[in-house]
């Protein structure tokens, strides 16, 4: 199937400052890609030269078949939620969502019946004649949405819409947002800088810096398998790790670590001649137990700090001078509460767990 | 909403007592009533009062004044004047706006620049300005000779004390009284309300028309009454660039006091015009509530 939006060798600058810089996507139909990355990484940038506010240097970006490079937004079959919102302040909630549809004409009855079934989807009902000032956050981030889909564009682009909103209505709204993409069917594009907003509600992850992707995969895959030290340290915590390559066995590599610990991990694409490697291990795959005699292979550890999180613990440990991790432990455990700052632990990294994101 | 009652209530408590309220307005009431009240008192007694022989005014009762202002020759003058203060206010709204909105799309301290560029001619003495565009308009001026030079004419033009003078006279004037108000509208327009509207479909002309021109209205209206009412009562102008050929009411006004010495019918005049401002102002204002 041909992809939705196709984005090929893009380059876009700002001066001699790359913000987007030679990078191909495809977005399927239907599918809720985030682009997540830190602020400047380009994210928005690739966003707005898909709905047509900026043009590319060079490369072409194809929208449902047709090549749209060139083309300005208003002629672009996309809509999109601002991260502001961008409600227009001198009309009512119903003349900002039925703004869209006067635009492409859309006869007065239908384009009512479908005004109501929007208001109704997105649970405006009884604010028709309210103005943008007089809502909530949350309710501006609903006419914005409303706005946005009426028109059933092929695409919506969505440019940070949920980082005005607090923590707990965020969370609600993250939910809720992808339950009307699957609803809808629509494909969604969603800009975000939040690692957790963009696994809990995408298909597909792209994670940008600077000008680039890193790494393009599903929430599982680039949470388990980032393919870079960025991806694995910014896509949720990760114990990064410099170590040695002592030795190679087919798919299986032992390392050395800072400290002189031994252990090993998958060889995957790492070339043979691969001397010094990047690790990464997530806090919650670091197995500790209690037991001081006995280390086959795991690393011991002094408890440096315990800090509460709720379900869980983050304990930082020390395993020499240059070796800290951070592991997270369930409180519920008996673990836990066997557990005191200063006590000793061991750590078994299991190979399967530690992945190798970088090597020189 | 949320912001509604903090706002509210931040204003409960930052309001001072009455009594100092009165006393730091003190000062203004004091001014406006010597120099803006009392002054339209006299007018409006003087406009009922006659003259003698030598132009002292006589104070008894009379309706004179006020037909002599409703005979068709004043009425004509006066509808000349709206006439050309209307076309000047037309004028400086279609120069004035693209100059505002671009100098508001602008990154601030560029916007200062600019800014700074249109207020410039305010430093030297109107006067002064006025008599740089006789200097240029005039048979043997800049710009005659700069046609002729050019090939375009081969004889100098009448430019000077036409209908056309004072027009140039007046929308150079008022300008930046079009400009400024606008461009305090256009300055808080954000950026994105435009993109909103490209976004949904409106093409360039749907996007002015639909979005920059509501939101920027308070800025139009207020530019509007500020180059329309004093460009009606404009005397110098038309004075210096339009010879004797085109009197409007505000040179009548000034003749009547300054050489014909009939305070009273000058007064009268004086009134009318007066009122005429307040309808004008007041009408704009209703128009500016039904908005907000």
């Amino acid at each position: 199937m041909n992809p939705m939006i196709d984005v090929r060798t893009v380059t876009k600058r700002f001066g001699s400052f790359a913000a987007v810089d030679e990078v191909s996507l495809q977005i399927r139909a239907g599918e809720f890609l985030t682009l997540l990355g830190p602020s400047g990484c380009g994210k928005t940038t690739l966003l707005r030269l898909i709905s047509g506010f900026e043009e590319p240097d060079a490369g072409a970006i194809w929208i449902a078949g047709e090549d749209v490079t060139g083309r300005p937004p208003y002629r672009r079959n996309v809509n999109q939620v601002f991260q502001s919102y961008a409600l227009f302040p001198h009309l009512t909630v119903r003349e900002n969502i039925a703004f869209g549809l006067r635009m492409q004409k859309v006869p007065a009855v239908e384009a009512g019946r479908r005004i109501d079934e929007v208001m109704e989807l997105v649970a405006l009902t009884g604010f028709e004649q309210r103005r943008p000032a007089e809502l909530s956050g949350g309710q501006r981030q609903r006419v914005a949405l409303a706005r946005a889909i009426v028109p059933r564009p092929a695409v919506l682009l969505l440019d940070e819409p949920l980082s005005a909103l607090d923590a707990k209505l965020r969370k609600s709204m993250q939910l809720e947002l992808k339950q009307l993409q699957r609803r809808l069917g629509m494909t969604f594009v969603f800009v975000t800088h939040d690692q957790e907003e963009a696994l809990t509600m995408s298909d597909r992850i792209a994670v940008f810096d600077r000008g680039r992707i890193e790494q393009l995969g599903t929430a599982a895959d680039i949470y388990h398998r980032p393919q870079t030290a960025f991806v694995a340290d910014f896509v949720g915590e990760a114990n990064v790790l410099r170590a040695t390559v002592s030795a190679r066995q087919g798919e299986r590599i032992d390392l050395i670590l800072p400290g002189g610990f031994v252990v090993s991990a998958n060889a995957g694409i790492v070339p043979p001649q691969a001397r010094k490697v990047t690790l990464s291990i997530r806090p919650e795959k670091i197995c500790l137990t209690a037991d001081r005699t006995d280390t086959g292979g795991a690393v011991p550890a002094r408890v440096e700090e315990i800090v509460f999180q709720g379900a869980t613990s983050r304990l930082v440990l020390v395993a020499g001078a240059d070796l800290r991790l951070v592991a997270l432990v369930a409180n519920e455990s008996s673990l836990r509460s066997a557990l005191a700052v200063g006590d000793s632990v061991a750590c078994a990294l299991h190979p399967e767990d530690l992945v190798v994101v970088g090597w020189e | 909403m949320q912001a509604l009652p903090t706002a509210a209530s931040a204003r409960a408590h930052a309001r001072p007592p009455k009594v100092v309220g009165w006393l730091l307005l003190a000062p203004l009431l004091v001014w406006l009533a010597a120099f803006v009240v009392l002054p339209l008192l006299v007018l409006l007694v003087y406009s009922f009062c006659q003259r003698d022989d030598l132009g002292r005014v006589v104070f008894s009762f009379t309706w004179e004044n006020y037909e002599r202002v409703f005979s068709p020759l004043y009425l004509r003058i006066l509808g000349r004047s709206i006439g050309y203060a209307g076309l000047t206010t037309i004028i400086c709204l279609v120069i004035g706006f693209p100059v505002a909105w671009f100098i508001a799309r602008q990154t601030p301290a560029r916007r200062n620049r600019l800014l700074l560029l249109v207020m410039i001619p305010f430093w030297t003495n109107f006067l002064i300005r006025t008599y740089a565009w006789i200097v240029i308009l005039k048979g043997e001026g800049l710009l005659n000779a700069l046609l002729q030079y050019g090939r375009i004419i081969a004889e100098p033009i009448e430019l000077l004390y036409t209908p056309f003078a004072v027009l140039t006279g007046l929308v150079y004037a008022y300008l930046p009284f079009m400009i400024l108000p606008i461009y305090v509208s256009a300055e808080k327009v954000d950026g994105s309300l435009v993109e909103a509207a490209h976004d949904l479909g409106a093409g360039p002309l749907r996007a002015f028309s639909s979005v920059i021109i509501p939101l920027t209205q308070p800025g139009i209206l207020a530019g509007v009454l500020l180059v329309f009412v004093p460009a009606i009562g404009m005397f110098a102008i038309t004075d210096l660039m339009g010879g004797a050929q085109v009197p409007l009411i505000g040179n009548v006004i000034q003749n009547q006091f300054l050489r014909a010495r009939n305070w009273p019918f000058g007064a009268a005049l004086g009134v009318v015009f007066t009122l005429l401002f307040v309808v004008t102002y007041a009408l704009a204002q209703r128009r500016r509530r039904r908005h907000a």
